[in-house]
This record gives structure tokens, C-alpha cells and sequence, in this order.
């Protein structure tokens, strides 16, 4: 009797055994599926050349006061940055926000559709303070415009 | 699980939609103070709103985005429009909300 029951918990635990195996086995193809169609290569780039060349094929910007970027002068906690971006381009078709001082400097990258307006706002972590690139692709060409943001640790806003 | 909270409003012909997303967006550079263990990475890489078959906005994002991501853009719509946002992230992690234009 006894060594009866210890197999059928022996058997039991197998069971529960296998199916979690099962299921390590389908969480681990989920993630690289999921990656798949996520530049990795460009969120990885230490430098913004590289960056800017794996997202828009190019480095080459045009600096234009057309692409707007809104950020606080000073920020008194790097960890949530408000910035806004936005294109008065016609037809951009994808816009990037990049931070220079960072050491993986492309934070996000936007693809707005038809109808949607040039647009975003988020808020990005700054690991010290430097610039905040906005990049705006329109017409196969690059443009840009900056804007520094000044980091300060302890909150004295100095 | 509700990570999401989405807002659209219609002001005239233009929605704007906001969102808050309820994500940790661990980068994988952080350090555990009491064991100098980094943290794993655990970030949001993709971004979706789309109302119908069309994509209103889609977004990739790295680590460099805040915890718990706030996302504003414009679109031009109208009151009643149905719009779905949803996310994945670097584990595998997902999730979707649907609301109705206001």
C-alpha cells in the first residue's frame, strides 16, 4: 500500500513535470518571434551614426526648424524626461527620438499612419545631461533638430 | 491584466489619445544595491494603436523609455471611433485595450 501510493505520487509529479517543461519550451520561441520585427541592432548601437543608419538607412540629417522638439531645459529627475516631437513636414513618415548622453542613445522610434499627425509625446529616461535629438524621415530624406536638456541630480535645480 | 489606461478625446476632427502603461521598462543596466546583481532587462520594444485594419501609430521603444510609459499622439477621427492600443515587450509580455473615442 504504501509503496503503491508513493508511485502514484511519483507519477503525479512527472506529469506536472512534463507540462511545465512544455511550456518553458513555448515561452522560449515567444520571444524571438516577438523580436523579430524590432530593429534590435538599431536599439543596441552605442553610437547615433550607427543608430540613425540602421532606422533610416542614413546618418545624414538636414537640421530644419520644421521638426519640433519640446523638452525641459532643465531636469531635475533624469528618470522621466517629457518630450514632445513633432513634424510640420508633409508625408513624414517616421520620426525617432534619440539622446545623445545616453549609452544606447535611440530611445523610440514612431511610424504614424494615415491620417495620424506627425506627433508624440513620452517621457525618457536621460542617464546625464546633454542633447535630445528629434529625427523626422520625409520624402527620403533626414531631418532634425536638438534641444538640451541639463540633468541635475539632488534636485537643487541648479 | 489591465496595464493600460487609454483616453481618446475628439476635439473638431483631431483625436487626441493618451495612454499610460503600466511597465517596470527595466533596461538591464541597473544594479540590485544590496547584491550588485544587475537586473534583468524588461522593457516594452513595440507599440500598436489601431482603429479597425488601419494602423493609427506604431511605435518600437528601447529601454530609454520611463517606467511606467506615457504615449500622446493625434489623429484625425471623430467621436465613437473604436480604438485598439496594445504592447509587447522583451519576455514575451502583452497586452491590449480597446476604447471608444469620446
Amino acid at each position: 500500500m504504501n509503496t503503491n501510493l508513493k508511485r502514484r505520487v511519483f507519477l503525479k509529479g512527472s506529469v506536472a513535470a512534463s507540462t511545465i517543461g512544455v511550456a518553458v519550451a513555448a515561452g522560449l520561441v515567444t520571444p524571438s518571434a516577438v523580436l523579430a520585427a524590432w530593429p534590435e541592432k538599431a536599439f543596441t548601437s552605442k553610437k547615433i551614426p550607427d543608430a540613425m543608419s540602421e532606422i533610416f538607412g542614413s546618418d545624414v540629417s538636414e537640421n530644419s526648424e520644421d521638426v519640433k522638439i519640446t523638452a525641459p531645459p532643465i531636469a531635475e529627475n533624469g528618470s522621466t524626461v517629457s518630450i514632445t516631437i513633432e513634424s510640420m513636414i508633409p508625408n513624414t513618415e517616421m520620426m525617432a527620438i534619440l539622446a545623445a548622453a545616453n549609452g544606447t542613445p535611440l530611445v523610440a522610434t514612431f511610424t504614424p499612419g494615415e491620417g495620424t499627425k506627425a506627433y508624440a509625446r513620452t517621457r525618457i529616461k536621460l542617464g546625464k545631461s546633454g542633447d535630445v535629438i528629434a529625427v523626422a524621415k520625409a520624402g527620403g530624406k533626414l531631418y532634425s533638430n536638438r534641444a538640451g536638456v541639463k540633468v541635475t541630480i539632488g534636485g537643487c535645480g541648479g | 491584466m489591465a496595464s493600460i489606461k487609454l483616453k481618446a478625446k475628439a476635439k473638431k476632427d483631431i483625436v487626441s489619445v493618451k495612454c499610460l502603461i503600466n511597465h517596470p521598462m527595466e533596461t538591464g543596466l541597473r544594479k540590485v544595491k544590496e547584491t550588485g546583481k544587475l537586473v534583468p532587462a524588461h522593457y516594452i520594444t513595440e507599440v500598436t494603436c489601431t482603429k479597425g485594419d488601419a494602423t493609427l501609430l506604431s511605435s518600437n521603444w528601447s529601454g530609454g523609455v520611463s517606467a511606467n510609459p506615457y504615449l500622446e499622439f493625434h489623429y484625425a477621427g471623430a467621436k465613437g471611433d473604436e480604438i485598439t492600443l496594445s504592447w509587447k515587450d522583451n519576455k514575451g509580455g502583452s497586452d491590449t485595450k480597446t476604447a471608444k473615442v469620446r
